[in-house]
């Protein structure tokens, strides 16, 4: 699994569950961050007295801001543009990457510089634009690392958490040119691959930037990072493109600010990242730097249909990654398992959408329900209930086998005849306690081996209760 | 205080006088089937609670299966049964979260026109059996019938939990009730691994968070593992019967019944 093609899709999850479980310090490491991402998230938000009402702040102005979507993107277009930008809308991946390509190629550009953005990832514009013949370089540490591996993110805001710093070592040794040096220690790590890095940012003639906000009154964007690497790329290339998707608008500076606040808590634990940007557009007369041209490319790639349909919350996300470190399956298997660009609770909804539901159809049932990452959630998303809806949708569209269908359907006619269920259960259960009656519990049992897989199964105490009831009242009855 | 002291006193003590609620217990499918004890015991808390119990015979289950498999059509008339069946008593009390959650939760989401309504008044008078106890009757007067227990410790259930904020109760009745302090688990409230059908369509994964689940538990040195829902009981006890580990499962209603005296989940008559 250390190596994942990218071809691999969302199909192959139930597979990958099992290999991912196999890999004994891999599954160690997922734990430890299990315990520690969690641990930091909640310091933070318990240290911030406002987090409940900014929580609910937010979601209001999202889901506001979604239903005057159009009215914000057109005011974003035009602020963008009167403060010089161009701004161009990408209906699907292949146009986005096609517009960015050709912005690239009018300025003749061979070297391109990347800030992180999960935009780009869902359109591989990477890719698109090596093949075209271009050097782009990933500038943020972890997608660095996993560029140099040749890997794709395990995680939406830590892309190579994966990876241990033993692992990250060999992969430098490996790469860079080092000579003599060992590279002790991740500052060692990190000074190397920021000499690294900086002479792709001198020389590059293109940056590339995603964005964590676009604000609609004044058409800027807004970028948090926490190495600075961002603003490299944007400031640095004669040329900026912002590659990001419709659902990031927001009406004001400041939503942009309150939505900061709990993106970056509910991120990595940190009150603030290092550094928060705002991006106006190119450089004016009066400015000694800055890029001379200056571009937006927003993205819908389904966005229409996901705010046409019953999932439209799934577009409130701030993209802060407090569902994936909060889930237990995203935990106990690790980014990579998905096979898709997003992961955890939030890709397992975003996948079915933006791939295909049958494509995607084991993600919806990657979930216990357990409501964890509901919790968690800045933007108060009902994962679990949108996750249950499109096993509702994979039910009606028959994609969940039949034995599944045909059993719960059969289940459920029963269970709406109590009599007949209790006479039945009545007849069952005694005998499968008497059966069960020394060992307590079986091994394997027809019908269930789903459960005796991995568990034995309980037997029942003898009796149901509600024999037992009847048969109790019947003698009280009696004896009056 | 002496006077309001003495009437707790009375409040608990098998009525002699007129019930102070009258409940209708909702059994939940796997405590009839599975642990019928579990019922036996929370009739008995009620009724030391000062409640006039009654078992409506049209229940069977809440629906939680075909619902989470996302069987909505099929769910719909067990939801409507469940409604019909409980609507005229006073409260329901389940003694189990999920259930009640998806009595409390859920209905009201899946049931449209009159049946939402007729979910929402359900929903406003159905408890969950330790927060009933605990908030609704008050029960906080020591039950002197000799049975001590052993350590404990407890795994919060996730639909408990989060849908209906159960935490405090049910250490607060082991406490004041039976004079026992939990011993915590770590990562109390991360799921077991049960999931309803996920432990069937994911064993691995799941079979790795009962592992988890049981491993913390087991840290703890703790007798007994006590939880509310019979579901994440049976997947801890059939795990660790699985991997020959040794520690008691049992539901809180039987702790705080004082029933100890039947074989703990899973386990054979030694």
């Amino acid at each position: 699994m250390s190596n994942i093609p990218e071809e691999q899709g969302s199909a192959a999850f139930l597979g990958n569950v099992r290999d991912s479980l196999l890999e004994t310090d891999k599954v160690k490491r997922r734990d430890m961050l299990g315990l520690f991402m969690p641990l930091v998230r909640d310091a933070a938000v318990d240290q911030f007295d406002q987090f409940q009402d900014l929580r609910k702040q937010v979601k209001g102005v999202k889901q506001h801001t979604l239903d005057n979507l159009h009215h914000y993107l057109s005011q974003f277009e035009s602020e963008a543009l009167d403060n010089g930008n161009q701004v161009h809308f990408a209906r699907d991946s292949s146009e986005m990457n096609s517009i960015v390509l050709g912005i690239c190629q009018s300025h003749r550009a061979q070297r391109v510089v990347k800030g992180k953005s999960m935009v780009t990832e869902e359109t591989h514009l990477l890719h698109h634009l090596q093949r075209a013949g271009l050097s782009v370089v990933e500038t943020d540490l972890g997608e660095y690392i996993i560029q140099q591996a040749n890997e794709t993110p395990s995680h939406i805001v830590g892309p190579a958490l994966h990876k241990s710093a033993d692992e990250i070592r060999e992969l430098f040794l490996k790469k860079h040119d080092l000579g003599e040096r060992e590279l002790e220690g991740p500052t060692e790590m990190v000074a190397e691959a920021r000499s690294v890095l900086r002479e792709h940012f001198l020389s590059a003639d293109v940056g590339i930037i995603g964005a964590n906000a676009l604000i609609a009154e004044n058409g800027y964007s807004m970028l948090v990072t926490n190495e600075g690497n961002g603003d490299l790329c944007a400031n640095l290339p004669k040329v900026m493109i912002v590659c990001t998707t419709l659902d990031r608008i927001v009406p004001r500076a400041s939503d942009a600010m309150a939505a900061l606040r709990l993106l970056v808590r509910s991120a990595t634990g940190q009150p603030i990242t290092c550094y928060t940007s705002f991006y106006s557009g190119p450089r004016r007369e009066q400015d000694v730097d800055g890029p001379i041209e200056t571009h937006f490319v927003l993205l819908d790639n389904k966005r229409s249909d996901i705010l046409a349909s019953d999932y439209r919350e799934m577009l409130q996300c701030i993209r802060c990654g407090a569902c994936l470190n909060h889930c237990p399956i995203y935990i106990g298997v690790g980014g990579h398992a998905y096979g898709s660009v997003y992961m955890g609770p939030m890709g397992s909804v975003l996948t079915p959408l933006l791939d295909s539901l049958e494509e995607a159809q084991a993600l919806p049932d990657a979930c216990t329900a357990c409501g964890r990452c509901e919790e968690v959630c800045p933007s108060s998303i009902p994962l679990p209930d949108l996750l249950r809806d499109l096993r509702h949708e994979k039910n009606r569209e028959k994609l969940t086998p039949s034995r599944w269908r045909l059993g719960m359907k059969t289940h459920a006619w029963l269970l709406a005849r109590p009599r007949l269920y209790h006479t039945l259960s009545g007849i069952g259960i005694p005998v499968l306690a008497w059966l069960g009656r020394k060992k307590g519990s079986f091994k394997s049992l027809m019908l269930a081996n789903g459960w005796t897989d991995q568990r034995d199964f309980p037997a029942p105490q003898g009796k149901t209760f509600m024999q037992q009831y009847a048969a109790q009242r019947k003698a009280n009855n009696g004896s009056r | 205080m002496q006077r309001e002291a003495d009437t707790r006193v009375n409040h608990q003590k098998k009525s002699s006088n007129a019930p102070r609620f009258s409940v209708a217990l909702y059994v939940t499918c796997l405590v009839d089937l599975f642990r019928p004890s579990v019922a036996f015991d929370s009739i008995a808390l009620l009724e030391q609670a000062g409640c006039k119990v009654s078992v409506p015979s049209r229940q069977s289950c809440c629906g939680q299966p075909t619902y989470n498999t996302g069987d909505y059509d099929s769910t719909i008339p067990l939801a409507q049964q469940v409604i019909e069946a409980f609507e005229f008593a006073d409260y329901v009390v389940v003694p189990s979260g999920s259930c009640a959650g998806m009595i409390t939760h859920h209905y009201p989401k899946l049931l449209e026109g009159q049946w939402r309504e007729r979910a929402l008044a359900l929903a406003a008078k159905t408890f969950e059996l330790t927060t009933f106890l605990a908030e609704i009757a008050e029960m906080h007067v020591p039950i002197d019938d000799g049975t001590r227990l052993p350590s404990v410790t407890y795994h919060d259930s996730c639909a408990g939990l989060r849908e209906l904020g159960i935490k405090a109760q049910p250490r607060e009745l082991l406490k004041n009730l039976r004079n026992t302090e939990v011993t915590e688990l770590s990562q109390t409230e991360v799921c077991c691994g049960f999931g309803g059908t996920f432990c069937a369509k994911m064993p691995e994964l799941s079979g790795k968070m009962a592992s988890d689940k049981l491993d913390s538990a087991l840290a703890t040195e703790a007798e007994i593992l006590a939880g509310g829902d019979m579901g994440c009981l049976m997947n801890i006890a059939g795990r660790a019967q699985r991997l020959g580990k040794t520690i008691e499962v049992r539901h809180v209603a039987e702790l705080l019944a004082g029933d100890l005296s039947k074989p703990a989940i899973g386990e054979g008559k030694s």
